[in-house]
């Protein structure tokens, strides 16, 4: 519209100079600390291969965000905990097992339980805060779901600060994963190596389950538009159903490889993962699942690299402290430069 | 089966869940350390009860799908069939819990969770209690659609003040001590709790009161409207001049440690109209708020404090004032321009990143020459230098909210107000009306921003220190669920919910451990069932309810006509 | 607008009236001093003292009817993340009651309330505290953030206020320590400098990096640490980094101290983030001859599990319990456990409660007096004779308070991690 241009020049300005500013502090700082030569290219490999793990545990939460925002276009405020309730579960799983011995004897079996275990509850929560939260809201005002997901995101919370405490548990060992492997000039270690491909294996499973099956077909029919898919006979709420269910297993898978990465869970651990996560849907395009795989990884390699290449050159003090301000600023960015994503489709947000 | 047979069971056994859910978390056993009805109900045992009277009424109530409205005895029935169904449920949940130990996965799994629910009497006894009690009070609630409207109207009414009464006592208790009436406050409460004879008295009161008001409210509303308008102009001045004075005699009335907490509530209340001018005006979901509270907290203590580490100027605090304005002016803009061209649920996780970004520098190494890091700034003066009483600083914070409102109300019905409810309802239609949206989204931003930062002045100053941990997300949450729970874009809303959700919790130290779930209950609770808040505007009500609610009664209600139905529907 | 502007112009004038003539309003406060003025003889073991020592002291008595308990307030974290930390000193206080119920032949009873671990929780808690009826003195509070405000509250009121865990060295600094306050935890000063002193002295290091997690207590270990370090052992700090309380992926702090190669790397954080980059420290090349260090933030048995294998070889810093022996095993654990519920201890600060409340108990059997069957509790007094004590044999150690409010015994021991349990190894016994 030709008369919007001239209002928001002043605006467009000041958002182009701040993006701008801050990309090149990121560019000069990466040149110093590169220049100041402190970490070897070992590290530097190593940071990259625990981002990429990382950022795979992102990748398979951000799954579970684009896909129900591509049909209800709303952020589900509560896929972090979806994502919390998983790991816990596999935690009392994993426990259960060890004390009973068969963790020992058999620990792949014990693992495949505990994998189980922690889709199927995370599966189940997905689908509960679809009926009890967002269904009867489905034609509210924007803020409406919004602020119920917000809701609904605290109560699971602190029900489970309540079930469990808010103490942090250990989780056992499996015993299945440490160690080292060469891969060519990489030295991975073994947790990091499972916990991509897994993600990647779950994440192709994923794309051809939604472009080569019949549910799959209609999931992508009712994202392109709901009410022609509903005349063309498909049943949008099993479709929406199913969309959580499908986001609720992915968290779940999430849980397991998150904690095999850390191997702690808390009450509290989804709150973060969950805005990173959504950080990455929004970086790949929303909507798209190869964005969210694409958004995962690269937040988890920023997310690693970050704070050390870009700060450490100017000297700051304790530049890691500020870790997490980067995941924010990439969100920030990429909302002021890209709204739509690496691949997203070119809408308004 | 009968729709109206399963649906009361369904509601009976999703009873039993709350119940389970309620037992789970832990505050069954905790809520037992305080007693509704000194000596013979806890607060513990009040759950349960309030449960089954909720789900007897939904059972004996009319449904919308298909539609059916059961007869007289058919509702008693329905609602005694779905608190049997939920006692059942409790019971076999209690004697489960007391006889399998999985105390090591649900720490509150234990005795005394399943002692709330057998009335302490063991797993025979208990139950049969517990199952015979759940059936009567599912009755009861079915009865009230039974029974004559005024009359139910009037029971709801008289139990739900009579377990706030009984709720407030360490306020009410500690006002009555304050004004020397502790003949009253022990005819009223014991231990902790009201006297079974003080809660009868409250009940019939405010039972009655409300009978009366039902059967003969309207008639006298006519009368005051025929009364000549001069002397409705005396009754409103009246009124205004009562609470005038209530409100700067507050800290008299409540004592020492009370003040605390209406200080407390009180710049909750100036952070809530603030954030109700950025969401509930402009409809800009901002859940970053505590960022402003941060920074006009840290700008009080850096210009005013002596222990300020890069310089002190030890400008006294009405001095800093100004600076604190300037600079909620700099991140109002800050915060607001990169979000002008982002929506809804994208504003959202924008701002809450920049809270957690400001939260973050606050707390950091790098900062930590000018704002103090983990160690804080200490020694923040008080903002009244003459008088070295702790509770004076209500009367600062009492006229900014007085201010606050003030100005909130005049700009809800200026230009800019009406600029606003237009972008808040369609953004992309009010611009091709014509209104500039980036004016008025960066002045919402503007002036929520001036609010955050002056309420984040106040509590600098009351408190002595600023340490980084108070600026986190909790503060954003809580001033959201409060205008959420009090209806945004509402004055007294603001208040009632800050009331409720800041007071409560710190008056009641059970509530206080429950805080956050109970504010996730409350929002989820609000928006499914009255997302236009307790106290709404009338445009609120109608801009929201109409999607989730009973359009007949609303029109109907509208239509001045008295429903009688109990007042907690919608 | 004339009309607004002249209104608030008298609201304005009223308020500023009403707040500048506040009186004391809820109960409090004034206690009467002393009524009778004939020379009753005081009772049993107590101080001596009359009337006149109430009207005197600054802030009055505290009178205790006869057969009335002497009512101790505590203002400890119990709720929310930091709970184990004040759960764990209540029940030490307790245990403290259970094996002592009776001071100057009153019973005791406690007021517990909850300090938040934040300045605003602090606040509230203290001032419910200072307005309720009559509280004898406060156990309290857990964390220095809030102790801070509340030590300025009840130094207001003239109550007096012990600490069991706040460490921060502005609590008992020259300039601004508040005169009712004292503490019976180590400054963080002391445990600092004796990490410093073993690794300088015993272990010979000589390049060493920290990581703290933003709370105050962290912080302070740290700069202490790197301070004391510097200067003891001419040793060269490295790094100081910092992480955030909640953060699990420690590869980036980790990698870039290692692209230094410090002797040792001190971390005196808590049991979430100290177990995690343990195990990663171990995890990360660069740190393989690295001597890991951490502060009794979690020198805990929790800590040890979430840790698992990667905690061998660990040393911490913590008060030195070793002076307990066989009190601490044989009467004080089980009434804890019977207390608690717990199996074992969940923090580390119980012991200091106990002290606290075993010398508070002496101060006020110190300088309470009965007249007429009423006790009373000179206010200023009491304080006095609290920081008075010099020598009391607690589990912490000997205690001795110094004029500003230091009463620890500065016994620091390290340990070791040994086979997956702790082991004492500095000072030698």
């Amino acid at each position: 519209m030709p008369g919007r241009r001239p209002r928001l020049n002043l605006v467009n300005l000041f958002l182009w100079g701040l993006g701008g500013t801050i990309i090149a502090l990121a560019l000069i700082g990466s040149f110093l600390t590169i220049q100041q030569g402190r970490l070897s290219i070992e590290q530097w490999q190593s940071l990259i291969v625990a981002g990429i793990a990382l950022g795979s545990v992102y990748a398979l939460i951000a799954l579970g965000y684009t896909l129900v925002y591509g049909i209800l276009f709303m952020i589900n405020f509560a896929h972090g905990e979806v994502f919390m309730w998983g790991a816990f579960t596999a935690f009392f799983t994993a426990s259960g097992l060890a004390n009973a011995g068969i963790l020992e004897s058999s620990p792949v079996l014990a693992f495949g339980l505990t994998l189980l275990s922690a889709m199927i509850t995370s599966m189940v929560v997905a689908i509960l805060l679809e009926r009890i939260a967002y269904r009867p809201l489905r034609g509210a005002p924007r803020l409406v779901p919004l602020i119920t997901a917000i809701g609904a995101s605290l109560f699971l919370q602190y029900t489970a600060r309540g079930f469990y405490g808010s103490g942090v548990r250990a989780y056992p060992n499996f015993g299945l994963f440490g160690g080292d492997i060469q891969l060519g000039p990489l030295n991975v270690p073994v947790e990091d190596a499972v916990v991509i491909v897994s993600a990647v294996t779950i994440m192709l499973a994923l794309y051809v389950f939604i472009n080569r099956t019949r549910t799959g077909r209609a999931m992508r029919a009712v994202s392109e538009d709901k009410d022609v898919a509903a005349m063309m006979g498909i049943n949008v709420d099993r479709i929406i159903v199913t969309t959580f269910a499908i986001g609720g297993l992915l968290a779940g898978a999430a849980g397991i490889l998150y904690t095999l990465l850390f191997n702690q869970v808390h009450f509290f651990m989804g709150f973060l993962p969950g805005i990173k996560a959504f950080t990455a849907a929004v970086l790949g395009g929303i909507g798209n699942v190869i964005g969210a795989a694409l958004g995962g990884m690269t937040l988890g390699v920023l997310e690693a690299l970050g704070p050390n290449l870009f700060l450490t050159g100017y000297g700051i003090p304790a530049p890691n402290q500020l870790k997490d301000v980067i995941a924010f600023t990439v969100l920030v960015l990429v909302l002021i430069f890209r709204p739509s994503g690496f691949l997203g489709r070119k809408e308004s947000t | 089966m009968d729709p109206l047979l399963r649906r009361a069971i369904v509601t009976g056994l999703l009873g039993s869940a709350a119940g389970m859910h309620v037992g789970l978390v832990g505050m069954l056993a905790s809520f037992q350390r305080r007693e509704t009805i000194a000596d013979y109900i806890s607060l513990g045992s009040t759950l349960p009860i309030v449960i089954a009277v909720i789900i007897g009424w939904r059972a004996g109530g009319p449904m919308r799908h298909p539609h059916l409205r059961p007869a007289g005895t058919q509702a008693l029935v329905l609602g005694a069939l779905a608190g049997a169904a939920m006692g059942v449920a409790l019971a076999a949940f209690a004697i489960v819990i007391t006889t399998l130990d999985i105390r090591w996965i649900l720490a509150n799994a234990s005795q005394s969770t399943a002692d709330v629910l057998q009335y302490g009497q063991g797993a025979g006894l208990g139950s049969a209690i517990l199952i015979l009690s759940s059936t009567a009070l599912g009755t009861a609630g079915a009865a009230l659609h039974v029974l004559p409207g005024p009359v139910a109207r009037a029971l709801t009414v008289g139990a739900l003040v009579t377990l706030i009464t009984s709720l407030m006592e360490p306020f009410l208790g500690a006002v009555l001590r304050n004004l020397s009436l502790q003949v009253i406050e022990r005819f009223l409460y014991a231990r902790g709790g009201l006297t079974v004879v003080g809660a009868l008295i409250v009940f019939l009161l405010v039972a009655g009161a409300t009978y009366a008001w039902a059967t003969r409210g309207a008639e006298t509303r006519r009368r005051y409207a025929g009364m000549p308008a001069d002397r409705q102009r005396v009754g409103k001045i009246v009124a205004y001049l009562a609470l005038t004075g209530l409100l700067l005699l507050l800290p008299q009335i409540v004592g020492q440690r009370l003040s605390e907490v209406v200080g407390t509530v009180g710049i909750y209340v100036l952070l809530g109209l603030g954030l109700n001018i950025v969401v509930g005006f402009a409809g800009l979901l901002d859940l970053g708020y505590v960022a402003f509270y941060a920074v006009g907290a840290y700008t009080t203590a850096v210009l005013t404090s002596a222990a300020s580490p890069a310089f002190s100027p030890e400008l006294p605090f009405w001095g800093a004032l100004p600076f604190v304005i300037i600079a909620a002016a700099m991140i109002g803009l800050m915060v607001g321009t990169p979000v002008l061209r982002l929506r809804g649920d994208y504003l959202a996780i924008v701002t809450l990143g920049f809270g957690e970004i400001a939260r973050i520098i606050f707390l950091s190494a790098w900062a930590q020459p000018l704002v103090g890091g983990a160690q804080g700034i200490l020694t923040i003066p008080s903002p009244l230098p003459f008088t070295n009483h702790p509770q004076s600083i209500y009367y600062p914070i009492l006229f900014f909210c007085v201010i606050a409102a003030v100005a909130a109300t005049r700009l809800a019905s200026s230009r800019v107000g009406r600029a606003w409810n237009a972008m808040r309802e369609d953004e992309s239609v009010a611009e091709a009306t014509g209104v500039n949206t980036t004016t008025f989204k960066l002045l919402a931003f503007g002036l929520g921003a001036a609010f955050g930062c002056l309420s984040g002045a106040f509590f600098a100053a009351k408190i002595g220190v600023v340490f980084p941990q108070s600026f986190d997300l909790l503060v954003s949450i809580n001033a959201l669920a409060l205008i959420i729970l009090g209806g945004m874009g509402n004055i007294a809303g603001v208040v009632v919910g800050a009331i409720v959700l800041v007071g409560l919790p710190e008056l009641l130290r059970e509530f206080a451990d429950y805080r956050l779930l109970i504010y996730g209950a409350v929002l989820v609770s609000m928006m499914l069932l009255r997302p236009e808040g307790l106290l709404p505007s009338r445009i609120r009500r109608a801009e929201l309810h109409d999607v989730v609610g009973d359009d007949e009664e609303m029109y109907a209600r509208e239509a001045g006509e008295e429903t009688g139905r109990p007042v907690v529907s919608s | 607008m004339q009309k607004y502007t002249r209104w608030s112009a008298i609201l304005v004038v009223l308020m500023l009236v009403l707040a500048a003539c506040q009186s004391d309003g809820g109960g409090d406060g004034s206690e009467a001093p002393g009524e009778s003025a004939d020379a009753s003889q005081p009772a049993e073991s107590m101080g001596t003292g009359s009337a006149a020592d109430c009207d005197a002291d600054e802030f009055g008595c505290i009178e205790i009817a006869e057969g009335d308990p002497i009512v101790i307030g505590t203002a400890l974290v119990i709720t929310g993340a930091n709970e184990s930390l004040g759960l764990d000193s209540q029940w030490g206080v307790e245990v403290g009651a259970s094996l002592r119920p009776n001071i100057a032949d009153h019973p005791v009873e406690f007021d517990f309330q909850d300090d938040g671990c934040s300045a605003e929780g602090g606040t509230a808690a203290a001032r419910a505290l200072v307005s309720a009826e009559g509280i004898a003195a406060v156990i309290g509070t857990s964390c220095s953030s809030a102790g801070v405000p509340a030590a300025e509250i009840t130094s207001a009121e003239g109550i007096l206020m012990v600490s069991p865990s706040n460490t921060a060295p502005s609590l008992t600094a020259e300039d601004t320590h508040e005169p009712f306050y004292a503490r019976t935890a180590h400054n963080d000063e002391i445990q600092g400098a004796a990490m410093a002193q073993y690794v300088c002295e015993v272990l010979s290091l000589s390049t060493a990096a920290t990581i703290d997690d933003g709370s105050p207590y962290a912080d302070q270990l740290a700069n202490v640490f790197a301070r004391e370090f510097e200067s003891q052992c001419g040793g060269t700090v490295t790094a100081e980094e910092a992480v955030s309380v909640g953060q699990t992926d420690f590869s980036g702090v980790l990698e870039n101290i290692a692209a230094d190669g410090p002797e040792i790397l001190y971390f005196p954080i808590f049991v979430a983030e100290g177990a995690l980059v343990t195990q990663q420290a171990k995890d990360t090349p660069g740190l393989d001859d690295t001597v890991l260090a951490g502060a009794d933030g979690y020198f805990t048995p929790d800590w040890l599990e979430a840790a698992g294998d990667a905690a061998e070889g660990h040393i911490l810093s913590g008060p030195d319990l070793a002076f307990a022996g066989d009190f601490y095993e044989a009467e004080f654990l089980p009434a804890y456990q019977e207390i608690s519920g717990e199996d074992s201890t969940i923090s580390v600060f119980h012991a200091h409660s106990y002290d606290a409340y075993n010398m508070v108990a002496d101060a006020i059997e110190a300088v309470a007096f009965t007249e007429g069957g009423t006790t009373y509790i000179p206010r200023t007094a009491l304080r006095d004779a609290f920081f008075s004590i010099s020598g009391h044999e607690g589990i912490t150690g000997t205690l001795t308070c110094d004029a500003t409010g230091d009463c620890a015994d500065a016994k620091i021991s390290v340990s070791q991690v040994t086979d997956g349990a702790f082991e004492r190894i500095w000072p030698e016994e």
